[in-house]
């Protein structure tokens, strides 16, 4: 596990070999997180994958996070993590919102990190966060014909009104 | 025996005057009717007698009630488990609950061979056409169990990915509430179900409180102000039924408890 310098020791690494590829780093509850530049998402993930002293080769879990309130609305999270060192890692690529009739749009590790493919088809249905370059862009656990992204956070949570006495005459078509 | 013995003489007795001395479920009685089920056939029996024993012992049904009596005590459900309802639907099959006690313990993995199916857990939108397939293969007659709060009405699940009923997309003919259902209360749905089969469906709190009327087909004709023919029909068929229920479990007054015991059927 990196700590608190080393992470600041990585993020310096990387700035040097992509400049302004890192926007930020953060470091807490003993976990390490680099904030980067989703235009160069794959230069880190490489970067982190091949470099000698580094070698972070396994993506642990790849998940979308939408922080609604926020500025850059979605992020993308990558968990990569070094078997023989048992270091973890989190990259995070900020994404800004493009807009109601644009999709957020992101570089596809699939060719890095095989394993990204499934995960990364779960955050496309999710948050409706395309990957460039993804074999294989589809919805995997919603239905193909669903229309939406229903975890993103305004999105309506759906179901029903619970009818009861109390709120029955609000409810239209049951009021006598 | 061999020739030339000296013949048993067997003097036959008709045991009717013992009859009156055995009480009725004891070691004697029962062996009267045994005996007399015997003379019966050796064509001893004759007038008065014969009367008797045959008012003893031949009960009479139509055929209708009896296929329907056959097809309640042995339903084939389908093996099917959607969610953690599925857990307590096994522990019903399981020894310790054991549906077998009610004729239900062969569970088939095919529809074509189940007579019945328990939705047992919520219901996901992805989930209803395969659902729905297997009830349309499924042969008729046939029937299906709603189990646990979720696929009566979704349940917690009130979300954009579970339906919210499952009777949305299927006849459903018993709903069993909880979350997840006992296994007993499983089991008692299904002796419901089976009432259901035998055409003598439990009217529920609606016989409890006397309240006729307040049915849902009632209700949209109080809402347009003019019943309906098929309404009319419907609540004709309702209260006829109430009335054999009540016919059926004994005299009680309006709003008194329902008594359902093992006896008085």
């Amino acid at each position: 596990m990196p700590d608190a310098i080393g992470l600041e020791l990585i993020a310096g690494e990387i700035g040097d070999a992509h400049p302004g590829a890192v926007l930020d780093t953060y470091y807490e509850h003993e976990r390490a997180c680099l904030i980067v530049d989703p235009e160069q998402v794959l230069a880190v993930l490489g970067w982190l994958r091949e470099t000698p002293s580094q070698e972070y080769r396994f993506l642990a879990s790849l998940h979308g996070v939408d922080y609604l309130p926020a500025a850059p609305r979605f992020g993308v999270h990558y968990e990569l993590l070094n078997r023989d060192r048992v270091e973890r890692i989190r990259v995070r690529a900020a994404l800004a919102d493009p807009g109601p009739d644009a999709l957020p749009e992101l570089d596809s590790c699939v060719q890095m990190f095989p394993t990204a493919e499934f995960q990364e088809r779960e955050v496309y249905d999710f948050f409706g966060i395309v990957f460039r370059g993804h074999p294989d862009l589809r919805r995997i656990l919603m239905p193909e014909t669903y229309v939406g992204w229903p975890q993103r956070r305004d999105f309506p949570i759906g179901g029903e009104p619970v009818i009861f006495t109390h709120n029955e005459h609000q409810v239209p078509g049951w009021s006598n | 025996m061999a020739s030339g013995c000296p013949r048993l003489e067997i003097k036959r007795e008709k045991l009717r005057a013992l009859a009156p001395l055995a009480e009725p479920g004891s070691p004697e009685h029962l062996r009267i009717r045994q005996m007399r089920a015997r003379d019966l056939l050796r064509g001893d029996l004759d007038e008065a007698e014969l009367d008797e024993h045959v008012e003893q012992s031949v009960l009479t049904t139509s055929l209708d009630k009896v296929l329907k009596w056959g097809a309640s005590n042995s339903m084939f459900p389908m093996t099917f488990g959607l969610a953690c309802c599925a857990i307590e639907m096994i522990a019903m099959v399981g020894s310790r609950y054991d549906i077998a006690r009610f004729g239900a313990e062969a569970l088939r993995a095919s529809p074509r061979q189940a007579d019945f199916i328990i939705l047992s857990g919520r219901v996901s939108i992805k989930m209803a056409p395969v659902v729905r397939r297997l009830y349309d293969q499924m042969l008729e007659p046939r029937w299906a169990i709603s189990m646990g709060a979720c696929s009566s009405s979704g349940g917690m699940f009130s979300n954009y990915a579970v339906v919210q009923g499952a009777d949305k997309f299927m006849p459903i003919d018993i709903h069993i509430p909880g979350c997840p259902p006992r296994p007993e209360a499983l089991l008692y749905g299904f002796n419901k179900l089976q009432r259901m089969i035998q055409d003598n469906p439990d009217q529920g709190w609606r016989r409890r409180y006397n309240a006729i009327g307040t049915e849902e087909w009632a209700r949209n004709d109080v809402i347009a102000g003019q019943p309906s023919a098929a309404s009319e029909a419907a609540y004709a068929r309702s209260r006829q039924g109430i009335a054999d229920s009540a016919e059926a479990t004994g005299p009680e007054g309006p709003g008194g408890p329902a008594r359902r015991g093992a006896g008085t059927r």
